[in-house]
């Protein structure tokens, strides 16, 4: 048929044995990519997911940003201080985070430890604020029951913070790991994906503070 | 204890019910019994349940997609007999709080459970082997992505036996969804049925994204890639634009329903408004997930069958991605009848309409495709000029409802389920009909049955002209959707007819059962030795049939599209030269994982337990989710080595197959 | 020119639709005739491209079948810039002219524009569970699944709901429109003829949906102010309570009359919990 019934597979590789080394002619030539870079790419676009359902909860928040039934307006609820403690915090995290990956480069465990200890607490540290800032909210009545504005900015910050929580959930799990299994390929690249999320949850927090807070405290 | 499950749960008044659930249940124990009695768990559990393999996953995807097409269709001829007999008040024999369920499932099954499942299915059966590489990027959450969506699927079919589904349409708008109207649990075994399936499907589309974007065979540079590929890349990045914002949407009706808040609702300055523009900016971008992925089979199948690269490749991958780029920018056209305005209406009822251009391109080049081919006309190339004819016709009317004016009358009537029937049967269900008889034979190492194919297309063709065309007219006579029951007897005849089309259907879905049989117990004469039964262009039908777990002893190199024909256009010598230079090496594979299986397990328990409020069972079925994840995490062993003598062996016999096969 | 290929090409897709009447292939209404004008144009100039590739598609497979020894298999033939050209061109002309008919038919039949002729009758639509409450708030009555108006003059609609969502559509008379809650949206119609055309809700809203019916009924100028009159005479006053027993879930409600009603009543319905705060 046409010739080209009769094949076999062997002749695919006429440079096979180029092909097996992965040669690199660039890009689109080069075959899979490292391990490395797939693992990293992946959870890139894990984390844009993440901030296409951040964004929705952003546009539902400018919907009902005014929409308060009578209630309290962001403007007589928001702190500002306790909010630029919370952005000071998250910030130093991230770049205790930084730390914590150059430790990991350098193969020394001690720095990374306390690096990891330093985020942790920091991370911890915004929790508290916000769970604090929550509780009096709600303790004056402006419980996310109240009105549209009200859920969602429980919503979409309340998101963010349980985002702060697993991600401290996950670091305990990573320092007990590098404890346990030491600087083997798997750990290093859930360490690297750790990073890239600690991050992003910055960049978030980042749109959060100036839409719900700066704009909205107003 | 128990949250507000209790005996009266089960619906032991309602007959139908009971006895759908009881064959439901005896269907699954008989299967359970068969696998125990024939000594199968130990198989099903090491080389099915717990395969990380992106081949087996695929097959599994699909089957899950076949017993669910039986369950939406059951729903599907129930609700068409119901509404060919309920002329005047309080008839038919489904009353409302039934017939309201019905339709509901029948919208989530078939998308969520049908087609989704059947187009990831095909996808992660077909495109690492088009790609030329050995799996998915992460084939452990692979298996964690399928079970997510087996679990969704199970709450969902729970809920016929415990409880019940929404009444709300497969969409559930608010207030309707919201708790003062629907207090009963069906919203939300519909809502975390959904969000455990989405983020399956989310998973599913980073995995297969990542994979096409950073694992290809040495050479296969971006315009090399088959047509499925691109089609499949434009569907996942758009699953992975789009799912979120549902899982978000739904997010917040859960928290309006069991937190008291006011996304949605009437009061508390809640907007309904915002669920609508939310879940379509899901929702049809959905559609375009469905589809773009059957545009790909029908380029494969359309090439393939006619004996000639596909014409105009680079339009069609400009097309595809020209339509997952428009698709983003049409939602507010599901509701030109809210009031939005007409320079809004305007706006968005124009980008609907140029969607239409470069679909219509992608109809155009399956035509100059055609033209100068030598076609065979066998089952796949039958399904695709079928759905060539149908989607023509679909998108017309499409069109036409993307006209705000004509909306307006048209709008949530029979005219737009016969619109959308048209291009979900017409385009996504004949698309993975043609891609289960294309790929069958690779899967499995024997292709189907001619005559029984034959059988089950004329009669879906058939059958859904008879079924739809008369939804068109009865749209324009003003019947509107979901009725229980209707006063004007002049849309009767009409409805007879969509019934009989729809026995038509029913007759088709039989003949692919029967197909399947007939294909199992004559296997033996219909194996396919060479690994290419239809003459094919891809790389897929470089491999064996079944392909070995590594698809490829050595990766491809490729040198320009259509890169397995290329090979067959080079003479005898040429290859044999080439086959003596290979030099195979061991070949590193994931171990198999029940990871996704058992995470799947406490999916199912905790959506269960928040459904019914149980607690207790939550915190459990959580600890249990976080107790998997951590082993996994802990494991030490990620793969095992397949030794080079193995893998030549392996690809030796295969050489010698297809040379063998090849002898006329 | 596109009518008639239009009308032909219904008329052989659906059989038998000469001999029946109703719904949107029956306009009654400046409105309704002009969306059905619009569908049938739109429909025209489609089925023009549509025809003619659906036999091309048929006639090329069948052609180019493996077994037809006089058709000429080019096996490499993938590309041809100049028909590339046209499979662009073709669709793009043509939803360029179905764009300018939607752009401009969006904003002519936008269904807030009041209609041209003489002054508005005011009605306001309140959509409940499972029963349309209309209110006549110039002539201070209201009317249940029965809608009363004068014929040939413009009806100017306000719409909302009391829970969920509706959908308020006369298929004869043209356009529908959602009523919901806490919003009010409007739509303009007018029937050119006394006469009796049934309306629905087109937006499922629950068990009661299939009986969410009424009839528009469209009555000459004297009957009209008979029948605002006798309303004005007979039935209950329709105030804050009276709604609220009205409001309870009902299904298949016969049509009734209430006089009195409490002015602002359609607001306080489309704005619960009215207290708001500030501008």
């Amino acid at each position: 048929m046409d010739g080209g019934r009769a094949m076999t597979a062997a002749s695919l590789h006429d440079d096979a044995p180029r092909a097996a080394h992965g040669m690199r002619t660039g890009t689109s030539t080069a075959g899979p990519a490292p391990k490395r870079i797939i693992i990293a790419y992946g959870f890139w676009l894990f984390l844009l997911s993440d901030i296409v359902m951040f964004s929705a909860l952003f546009a539902t928040y400018a919907v009902v940003a005014k929409a308060t039934a009578g209630g309290p307006t962001g403007a007589e609820l928001f702190d500002p201080t306790n909010v630029a403690v919370e952005t000071a915090l998250l910030l130093f995290s991230s770049f205790s985070c930084g730390m914590m990956s150059l430790a990991m480069e350098a193969r020394h465990r001690t720095a990374f430890h306390s690096a990891a200890a330093v985020t942790f607490l920091l991370g911890l540290g915004f929790l508290v604020l916000e769970m604090r800032e929550f509780a009096g909210m709600i303790a004056q009545g402006a419980t996310p029951q109240r009105s549209a504005f009200l859920s969602g900015f429980f919503t979409l910050v309340g998101c963010h913070g349980a985002h702060v929580a697993v991600g401290l959930l996950w670091l305990v799990v990573m320092v007990a790991q590098v404890a346990d299994k030491g600087w083997r390929t798997t750990v290093l690249h859930r360490l690297m994906c750790f990073s890239l999320f600690w991050h992003a949850l910055d960049i978030i927090w980042v749109a959060l503070f100036t839409i719900v807070y700066l704009m909205g405290g107003r | 204890m128990f949250g507000k499950l209790s005996w009266s749960a089960i619906p032991i008044n309602e007959p139908i019910d009971m006895i759908a659930s009881g064959l439901m249940i005896l269907a699954v124990l008989g299967v359970l019994a068969w696998v125990t009695v024939k000594g199968h768990w130990p198989y099903l559990w090491k080389e099915w349940l717990t395969s990380v393999d992106h081949k087996r996953i695929g097959v599994m995807y699909v089957v899950l997609a076949l017993v669910m097409l039986l369950r939406g269709f059951t729903d599907a001829v129930m609700m068409r007999i119901q509404q060919s007999i309920s002329v005047g008040p309080d008839s038919g024999y489904l009353p409302p709080e039934h017939y309201n369920q019905i339709f509901s499932a029948h919208g989530t099954i078939m998308i969520f459970f049908m087609a989704m499942p059947f187009i990831i299915g095909l996808m992660n059966f077909a495109v690492p082997l088009q790609l030329g590489i050995r799996d998915v990027a992460f084939p452990t959450l692979n298996s964690v992505s399928l079970w997510l969506t087996a679990s969704g699927i199970l709450l969902t079919n729970l809920s016929l036996v415990i409880g019940e589904f929404a009444r709300t349409g497969w969409l559930a708008y608010p207030p309707l969804s919201e708790l003062k109207y629907s207090p009963g649990v069906g919203v939300d075994y519909y809502l975390w049925a959904l969000q455990i399936s989405g983020v399956g499907t989310l998973l599913s589309g980073i995995n297969l994204a990542t994979t096409i974007l950073k694992m290809r065979a040495p050479g296969m540079g971006y315009m090399r890639m088959p047509v499925f590929c691109w089609t499949s890349l434009a569907s996942n990045l758009l699953i992975i634009a789009a799912f979120p914002v549902l899982t978000a949407t739904f997010a917040m009706l859960l928290l309006d329903r069991y937190l008291g808040m006011h996304f949605f609702t009437a009061d508390g300055d809640g907007n309904p408004m915002m669920y609508i523009n939310l879940i379509w900016v899901w929702g049809h971008p959905e559609v375009y997930i469905l589809i773009l992925p059957c545009f790909g089979v029908f380029s494969e199948v359309v090439s393939t069958f006619s004996g000639k690269p596909l014409f105009g490749y680079r339009s069609m991958v400009a097309a595809t991605m020209a339509i997952c780029i428009l698709s983003f920018i049409v939602w507010l056209h599901h509701f030109f009848t809210m009031g939005a305005g007409a320079n809004v209406n305007g706006f968005f009822g124009v980008m609907t309409m140029i969607i239409a251009v470069p679909t219509g391109v992608k109809v155009y080049n399956w035509l100059f495709t055609l033209y100068g081919g030598r076609v065979r006309f066998q089952v796949p190339i039958l399904w695709s000029v079928g759905f060539m004819v149908t989607f023509v016709i679909g998108g017309m009317t499409g069109v036409l409802l993307a006209v705000p004016p004509a909306d307006f009358v048209l709008h949530n009537s029979l005219f737009l389920i016969a619109h959308f029937h048209n291009v979900i049967i017409g385009g996504v269900v004949f698309g993975v009909l043609a891609g289960y008889t294309y790929w069958f034979p690779k899967a499995f190492g024997f292709t189907l049955d001619e005559g029984w194919g034959k059988v089950s297309f004329w009669c879906w063709f058939v059958g859904f002209y008879l079924a739809f065309m008369p939804l068109y007219y009865l749209g324009m006579l003003g019947m509107t959707r979901r009725l229980q029951h209707y006063d004007d007897p002049s849309w009767q005849p009409w409805l007879i007819v969509a019934a009989v089309g729809v026995a038509l259907i029913l007759a088709g879905i039989l003949a692919l059962i029967i197909q399947l049989i007939v294909s199992i117990r004559t296997r033996d004469r219909r194996r396919d030795v060479t690994g290419d039964p239809w003459n094919g262009r891809t790389l897929e039908w470089s491999t064996p049939s079944p392909p070995p777990a590594w698809n490829f002893a050595i990766l491809p190199h490729v040198e320009r599209e259509d890169a397995y024909w290329q090979v067959k256009r080079r003479t005898r010598e040429e290859r044999v030269a080439a086959a003596k230079a290979l030099v195979y090496e061991a070949i590193h594979m994931p171990v198999n994982s029940p990871t996704g299986f058992i995470t799947a397990f406490f999916a199912v328990v905790t959506g269960f337990a928040l459904i019914w409020h149980i607690w207790w069972m939550v915190a459990l079925g959580l600890a249990g989710a976080l107790a998997t994840t951590l082993i996994f995490a802990w494991r030490d062993e990620s793969e095992f080595e397949i030794p080079a003598e193995a893998v030549a062996q392996a690809d030796r016999t295969h050489q010698d197959a297809q040379w063998t096969g090849a002898a006329p | 020119m596109a009518r008639p290929v239009a009308a032909t090409a219904l008329a052989l897709v659906l059989p038998g639709l000469a001999g029946c009447s109703g719904g949107v292939l029956d306009p009654q209404g400046p409105v309704a005739a002009q969306e059905l004008t619009i569908l049938l144009d739109s429909l025209g100039i489609m089925l023009a491209i549509v025809v003619p590739t659906i036999l091309a598609t048929l006639g090329v497979a069948w052609w180019f079948r493996a077994g037809n020894a006089r058709a000429r298999y080019r096996p490499d033939w993938e590309y041809s810039g100049r028909i590339e050209m046209v499979v662009w061109s073709i669709p793009a002309m043509t939803v360029l002219l179905l764009g300018g008919i939607g752009w401009v038919s969006s904003r002519d039949l936008d269904p807030p524009k009041p209609l041209a002729g003489t002054r508005a009758i005011q009605v306001q639509v309140v959509s409940l569970d499972w029963k349309w409450l209309f209110i006549y708030p110039d002539q201070g009555i209201a009317s249940v699944n029965r809608l009363v108006v004068p014929a040939g003059t413009p009806v100017s609609f306000q719409l909302t709901s009391d829970g969920v969502m509706n959908s308020f559509f006369v298929p004869q008379l043209g356009s529908q429109i959602y009523a919901m809650p806490g919003m009010i949206t409007r739509l303009n119609l007018q029937a050119d003829k006394p006469g009796r055309y049934p309306g629905i809700s087109a937006q499922f809203s629950g068990a009661g949906f299939p009986d969410m019916l009424f009839t528009v009924e469209a009555v000459p100028g004297d009957a009209f102010d008979r029948w605002i009159a006798t309303a004005r005479d007979q039935g209950d006053p329709l105030d804050e309570a009276a709604f609220r027993r009205l409001a309870q879930p009902s299904r298949a409600d016969r049509p009734r009359t209430f006089r009195d009603v409490t002015p602002g009543l359609f607001t306080a319905v489309a704005n619960p919990g009215a207290v708001k705060p500030g501008p």
